[in-house]
């Protein structure tokens, strides 16, 4: 919010209330009100724990469950085995879904298409991602992230809120929780969601996704839509203009006002305000859509599907014109990741969508010097087998749920770019060194914002929550 | 003297802090992690949290010998306690109350909760007659301890709105009001209280927290999250609630109603309450791992409901504040474990076994008549069938000759081998169509070999049957019941010599799903084949794929057929029936009856063999008029508007026990596949032991939980009670009543209340019913009869400071209305509300694209709002579907419903005012309301708003408040006036009928109207 505004309605207040007033309780009471407003966007007494490197996160999120071998973890020491069985010695009985646990053979399926080393730092892609590996030198690779759940709804649950069950706050509303907003215009905590073209049907999202949980709701994330209002119900009425709407809502202030001088309630200031940061986000989020006025160089940058509202790219850009707006969390919903068939085709497809449009999203935070403060991160839920679901052709394969590795990338504000973390063995299957929770993961995101992950908890049912539950450790070697 | 006792108690309490209410807080919060119950994380063999223990290091009375206190006091970060990587230090506040702990003597007491509830004398007051009920005298004697004032009572409007709104959830009419302000009676507010507890509408507004406790909606969760049918648990709870079922009998029949003796169907259907959790069906889930997260699920969700307890804590570990341990949750655990259920969801949109069948008698009766009628058709048939010998016998020679005359086209496959590559065995069914079972490979392929009457081989037919064996009852073997055909190839091959491969040109089918054509099969393009709707359709299916000419079969060649389908895992073939043919392509359609070949074979010999006899009466019975036929046309016919009347019997998932109860182990870190010991079901050992003759299985669990003895049970439903009359607990924590529990604001009077609900004392009677125990209504009726609960809400100078947050009951509660509260309130101001109880949920209007935005899964997509009443219903009957709940519910603090919620948050945000200002709902009732206001209003402008004032908040407006809505009135009457474009727009909002006359004025007053509905006051109840 303009910070103007609120010692606007205050001062608005306090006249009225000292023009019509009486006791002194009742202006002690209005102005309880509103610092009780003010705070309700600010963040947790003593948070940030420490000096934060980051300002704000856009996390990409690859809902599906990208293949890590066709993408980051190259694995040219089975190039030759396409087809032999999965040793037993690799897979070491380890549970699979009963998508593949009833196949005969798990054959081996290398990936088909060539890596290269990028960058000063010769970190390895994938040809299926050249744009994005034009920026190896900002990101740091993470190759052995790992997970317990083997099925989407429990995996993904697990990285948004640090537990397989629903019911746990996600982690954009924790950070809400404990840091608060910097633009009190605009929602903490906003995701954007597309489906992807190399699967079109693929995976379902939900609500819980971006939930509270127990924290109280004016954490959860705030949906924009993709039809209809951006936020729900930003428009006014057919027949209503703003002149006309300002001129009803005058007249409400005014009723609330009165009623706050007869019952003192401080929530009723506080509801004023409400009122008023809703007209203004009426006008702050139209504007914050509107890409008209973005420079041709800058749409292009982000590649064809920009113009296509709802797309990745277009949504890659809104988190650019976010993170100007000092939105604390933005966060993407790519679906369209699960290939359990018909993978290289696939995630060609999904490849298109994301490669050209993250890179520019990158590229564009560091041109305007948001990059610096602004902590990227991109990745899925959790990796695919190395040995192919159904049948493997030297043309197409499928691939499985994979919890045990997975890789994920992160960029900006107090990341070393270039480093590849962790390594993995010749199988993709299991971690050799470096292991990295998805707790640590959280832990780190929260590190980089200020925040030691212990002590941000909320009690409740007794209890002292956390986003990392009892678990989690920074990754000191993605840091810079 | 005031002064005197208040120093005496003060100088007591600064002797011995209370060790409930301020020293285990402070164990539990900062030292039990690492010295409380749990014996796994236990450090240095200390536990703090039984007193013989924690003597190690206390030494009562003497400050200086008890290593505790050096601890704690230590700045040595390696002595210090808590630890500092622990990041729980101690303030300096904490450290004092523990230090004159320690200087009291350190004195334990048992946690509050878990001895049983004390009745104590209600304690004398000065004001005693400001003290309605006993409830008064407790919160009173606290006040003037305090030396603190109650307010006074509140004005008749608003005790009536208040009433109102917290018994049935509606507002009272203006005539209503109207009738109270007249009534001077001095038993008018109790004739209001009775009148309201007798309303419907009580039964419909109580149940709305049942909802969140039980996890309640319309869909199944996890990933698809398609829906079901659990409405009839709904409506037995409004029904409960509204007969006034005692609370110990509620309970009873919702956690164990199936084991009651001769329960009946009621009962049953009241344990929906835990099959109210979502049922996971995702692809590649591995059963038993969900399996147990439901059986979990239904721990928590009971022990959150009744007892107040957070059980789930102790799945990993022994519980780390309460003293449960591991082995006593596996033993509850084990009371929910023996339902027949494999934690695989039935069918992406379908009820999950066990199920009851919610008939009425209306139904029932129907069914009987059927019944017997269908006896009755197949005693017809049988006798009719005594006379197919001989009808058959004229026939064949006839028919034989009609056939010789012109070409089957048609032949059935008779006899054939069928296999399947991914290892699906087949059974053939009576009409000679095959049903694969077993494992259901990603990809599958389905290889015929059979033989050819005739010299050729043109086409084959495929027939898809459904089967109620197949997922969906549907065609398909996937988890949806639907299929993908991608590819049908074959050969021929003769005895001796080469194959000759098959290549079918000609490919039609009666059916397709959009978008997955038959066209595809066969055309080389990956990601593409034939659907045909399994999961909505279950229809037969036929389709042919001919080859362009007539191609030779030898003598002895073997016809081979592939049906592969590779295209979506899993998407597999269901049962099916083949025929095949020679005749010339222009000759072959899919219509036609395909004539057995075992038919053409006894046709063809002299003297047919009684097999060959019974195979051609089969097919003249089936295939020709007869008389036989016609009495099997008959009864199909009944039987099929049976099963009809059967699919529109609503299902209701309900518990079930299992013969033998499954075993049940401690599970290692909670999870599914690390059984260690076996336990049995068993009680945790902190609370009193099973009443006297209940068995330890679900029914005594449930026996216990409602017995009287039990702590928790009625002190956590009064409590609940009290929140939702009074805003907030007596203890805050309505969630959980463990250690770690807020102490109560008024302990004495938890326990009472506790007690007077288990045994009424008070002589209160509910429309001339006198209070029984565990009676809902008539507790209800005490909070509500109590003079804390009429005071005014109103915060005044001589009390805020003390009581900021009214704990005290300084004042009367004020806070604002939950979701449903809200539209229903809007519904109601408006005249748009149909009241109609029960029966399946609703659609009213929500956002475009509400179920589209995120998942292409399911069938609950492309969300159309009803037309008619569904549109405005009460709120608590909205359809619900967890993973896209209805969104101004959201906003508005509700749960999504995927996991128990016992406490709402209470936000007050910018998108809710969005949502009163502009959601559909809000702008029509508005309109709505405008319209009212000019219908039923007086003449004056002045009096129309003061009509609508009424109707949104119970009172008439003051002339300060009438005049700022009469001056805008004027500026919204002259800008529609001369812009009756924009007030035909905004009078079209909504699906209710706009009259289309005095545009401006209806316009005008629908802006005043959405005023009204966004008043502070509309939305607050106070």
């Amino acid at each position: 919010m303009n910070p103007d505004f609120n010692l606007q309605v205050q001062d608005a207040l306090n006249r009225r209330v000292f023009l019509r007033n009486t006791t002194s309780f009742l202006g002690l009471s209005a102005l309880a009100g509103l610092t009780q407003a003010k705070t309700s966007s600010s963040g947790l007494p003593g948070f940030p724990t420490h000096a934060a490197k980051a300002k704000r996160i856009i996390y990409l999120f690859q809902s599906g469950a990208p293949s890590q071998m066709d993408l980051f973890d190259p694995k040219p020491a089975i190039a030759d085995r396409r087809g032999e069985d999965l040793p037993d010695s690799i897979r070491k009985g380890q549970r699979l879904t009963t998508m593949t646990s009833g196949q005969k053979k798990f054959p081996v399926a290398p990936t088909i298409f060539k890596f290269g080393r990028h960058g000063q730092s010769g970190m390895e892609f994938s040809e299926l991602l050249p744009h994005l590996s034009k920026q190896a030198d900002k990101l740091a690779m993470i190759r052995t992230v790992h997970t317990e759940a083997i099925n989407h709804d429990p995996a993904i649950t697990f990285c948004q809120t640090g537990h397989q069950l629903a019911g746990r706050p996600s982690i954009g509303s924790w950070l809400s929780y404990g840091l608060g907003s910097e633009n009190r215009d605009l929602p903490a905590y906003i995701v954007l969601t597309s489906f992807g073209s190399g699967r079109p049907n693929d995976q379902p999202l939900y609500d819980r996704l971006w939930s509270s949980g127990f924290l109280p709701t004016r954490h959860q994330g705030v949906k924009f839509r993709n039809t209809g209002d951006a936020v729900l119900y930003l428009s006014n009425p057919p027949g209503v203009d703003t002149a006309t709407r300002r001129r009803t809502l005058d007249r409400l202030n005014s009723l609330n006002r009165e009623r706050l001088s007869q019952v003192g309630d401080p929530e009723i200031a506080t509801r004023i305000a409400q009122y008023e940061l809703a007209f203004r986000m009426q006008s702050s989020v139209p504007e914050l859509l509107d890409v008209s006025k973005e420079p041709k160089h800058v749409l292009d940058s982000y590649g064809p599907d920009v113009h296509r509202p709802g797309s990745y790219a277009a949504n890659c850009l809104l988190a650019r014109r976010m993170a100007e707006r000092d939105v604390r969390f933005v966060q993407l919903f790519h679906m369209g990741w699960d290939h359990h068939g018909g993978l290289p085709k696939a995630v060609a497809g999904q490849c298109k969508d994301t490669d050209q449009p993250t890179a520019a999203l990158l590229n564009d935070l560091e041109q305007r010097g948001l990059l610096k403060d602004t902590l990227v991160v991109w990745g899925g839920e959790f990796g695919r087998t190395v040995y192919s679901q159904g049948n493997l052709s030297a043309t197409n394969y499928g691939r499985d749920h994979h919890p045990r590795c997975f890789t994920m990338l992160m960029a900006g504000a107090g990341i070393r770019g270039g480093v590849t973390y962790g390594e993995t063995d010749d199988y993709c299957y299991n971690i050799v060194r470096d292991p990295v929770g998805v707790h640590d993961l959280n832990a780190t995101i929260l590190d980089q914002l200020g925040i030691d992950h212990e002590k941000l908890t909320y009690k409740f049912q007794g209890r002292d929550y956390r986003l990392t539950d009892v678990h989690g450790k920074p990754v000191k070697g993605v840091l810079a | 003297m005031g002064a005197l006792l208040l120093l005496a108690i003060g100088s007591m309490a600064e002797d011995a802090p209370d060790f409930n209410r301020e020293v285990r807080p402070i164990l539990a919060t900062h030292c039990f992690t690492c010295h409380g119950p749990d014996a796994n994380t236990r450090k240095a063999k200390l536990r703090l949290d039984e007193r013989e223990a924690a003597l190690e290091i206390l030494a009562p009375g003497k400050l200086v010998d008890s290593e505790l206190i050096h601890r704690i006091l230590s700045e040595d970060p390696d002595e210090v306690m808590p630890p500092p990587s622990l990041k729980k230090p101690l303030s300096a506040a904490q450290k004092s109350v523990l230090k004159r702990w320690v200087a009291a003597g350190a004195p334990y007491a048992g946690h509050w909760a878990f001895a049983q509830p004390q009745r104590s004398e209600p304690p004398k007051v000065k004001q005693a007659d400001w003290a309605r009920t006993p409830i008064d005298r407790f919160i009173l004697a606290r006040l003037e301890q305090e030396e603190l004032q109650p307010a006074p009572e509140a004005n008749r409007e608003r005790l009536l709105c208040r009433l109102s709104l917290d018994l049935t959830g509606l507002p009272p009419t203006p005539t209503e009001v109207e009738t109270f302000l007249k009534d001077q009676s001095p038993n008018a507010y109790e004739k209001a209280v009775d009148r309201l507890l007798a309303s419907p509408r009580y039964g419909e507004h109580m149940a709305v927290p049942w909802l969140d406790y039980s996890r309640y909606a319309d869909s199944n969760g996890y990933q698809t999250d398609g829906s079901r049918q659990q409405w009839p648990w709904r409506d037995w709870l409004i029904q409960a609630l509204n007969a006034n079922k005692p609370f110990d009998q509620f309970t009873i029949e919702q956690l164990a109603g199936d084991m009651l003796p001769e329960a009946t169907l009621q009962q049953k259907v009241a344990t929906g309450f835990n099959r109210n959790h979502r049922i996971n069906g995702e692809g590649g889930i591995i059963a038993e791992e969900w399996r147990v997260e439901t059986v979990i699920d239904r721990v928590e969700t009971t022990g959150a409901t009744w007892l107040g307890l957070t059980l789930g804590c102790a799945r990993c570990h022994d519980h780390k504040y309460d003293p449960l341990s591991q082995r006593e949750f596996y033993q509850f655990f084990s009371f929910f474990n023996n339902v027949p259920e494999t934690g695989r969801l039935a069918g992406q949109s379908s009820n999950t076994k066990p199920l009851v069948n919610v008939e009425t008698a209306e139904h029932r009766a129907s069914v009987a008549k059927l019944e017997t009628e269908i006896k009755q058709a197949e005693a017809a048939a049988k006798q009719a069938a005594a006379e197919l010998p001989k009808l058959v016998k004229a026939w064949a020679p006839k028919f034989s000759e009609e056939l010789s005359g012109k070409k089957v086209i048609w032949q059935g496959v008779d006899e054939a081998t069928v296999t399947s590559k991914g290892g699906a065995k087949f059974e053939r069914l009576e009409d000679g169509s095959w049903l694969p079972s077993g494992p259901n490979a990603t990809h599958d392929t389905y290889e015929i070999r059979t033989t050819m009457t005739g010299d050729h081989f043109t086409g084959v037919l495929l027939e898809c049957l459904p089967d109620a064996r197949l997922p969906n009852k549907s065609l398909g073997r996937y988890s949806n019941g639907n299929f993908v055909l991608t590819r049908v190839e074959g050969e021929i091959v003769p005895a001796n010599g080469k194959p000759v491969p098959l290549k079918f040109t000609r490919i039609e089918s009666d059916y397709s799903q959009k978008g997955w054509d038959i066209k595809n099969v066969n055309n080389g393009q990956s990601g593409k084949g034939w659907a045909v709707d399994g999961p909505t359709r279950r229809e037969p299916i036929k389709a042919l794929f001919l080859a362009g000419q007539p191609v030779a079969v030898p003598n002895e060649a073997t016809v081979v057929l592939r049906f592969v389908c590779a295209t979506l895992n899993q998407h597999n073939l269901g049962r099916f029936r083949l025929s095949l043919t020679g005749a010339t392509p222009a000759a072959v359609s899919l219509k036609g009856d395909s004539i057995p070949a075992a038919v053409r074979v006894a046709l063809d010999v002299e003297t047919p063999t009684p097999k060959q006899w019974a195979a051609l009466e089969k097919y003249y019975r089936a295939h020709v008029a007869n008389p036989a036929k016609a009495a099997d046309d008959r009864v199909a016919a009944k039987r099929k508007q049976l099963a009809d009347l059967r699919k529109k019997l609503p299902t209701v998932m309900v518990m079930e026990e299992m013969p033998a109860p499954r075993k049940a182990f401690i599970l290692n870190r909670g999870q599914y596949d690390q059984p260690a010991e076996e336990v049995k079901a068993g009680l945790p050992a902190f609370l009193p032991a099973l009443p006297k003759g209940a068995a330890m299985n679900r029914l005594g669990l449930a026996r216990w939980i409602a017995s009287a003895d039990n702590p928790l049970t009625a002190r956590v439903w009064v409590n609940r009670a009290w929140e939702h009359f009074f805003g907030v607990g007596l203890v805050k924590t309505t969630e959980n009543f463990g250690v770690q529990a807020a102490f109560p604001s008024h302990p004495a009077l938890l326990d009472w209340l506790a007690r007077e609900f288990v045994k009424p004392s008070q002589g209160v009677q509910v429309n001339g019913q006198p209070a029984k125990a565990w009676d809902m209504k008539a507790f209800h009726k005490l909070l509500v009869m109590s003079s804390a609960y009429r005071q005014d809400a109103k915060p005044r100078t001589d009390t805020y400071a003390a009581d900021p947050d009214n704990r005290l009951l300084s004042r009367g509660p004020r806070f604002r209305l939950g979701g449903e509260q809200l539209r229903d309130r809007a519904l109601f101001a408006s005249g748009l509300l149909v009241e109609q109880l029960g029966g399946p949920s609703v659609r009213p209007y929500m956002p475009v694209g509400v179920w589209n935005e995120t998942t292409r899964y399911g069938d609950l997509r492309n969300y159309k709002n009803a037309t008619d009443d569904g549109l405005y219903r009460r709120t608590m009957y909205t359809i619900w579907k967890r993973t896209a709940a209805p969104p101004s519910m959201l906003l508005f603090d509700a749960p999504n419903r995927e996991v128990c919620t016992i406490q709402r948050s209470r936000t007050n945000t910018p998108l809710q005012a969005l949502s009163l200002l502009n959601e559909v709902t809000f702008v029509e009732a508005a309109r709505r309301l405008g319209g009212r206001m000019l219908k039923d209003g007086d003449s004056s402008m002045e009096a129309r708003l003061t009509y609508g004032f009424l109707w949104a908040v119970s009172r008439k407006p003051t002339p300060t408040e009438l005049a700022v809505l009469r001056d805008g009135l004027k500026e919204d009457l002259a800008y529609f006036t001369t812009n009756p474009e924009a007030a035909k727009k905004l009078l079209a909002v909504g699906e209710s009928a706009a009259p289309d006359d005095r545009l401006a004025e209806r316009a005008a007053f629908t802006l005043a109207a959405n005023v009204l509905l966004n008043l502070d006051e509309f939305v607050t109840r106070e």
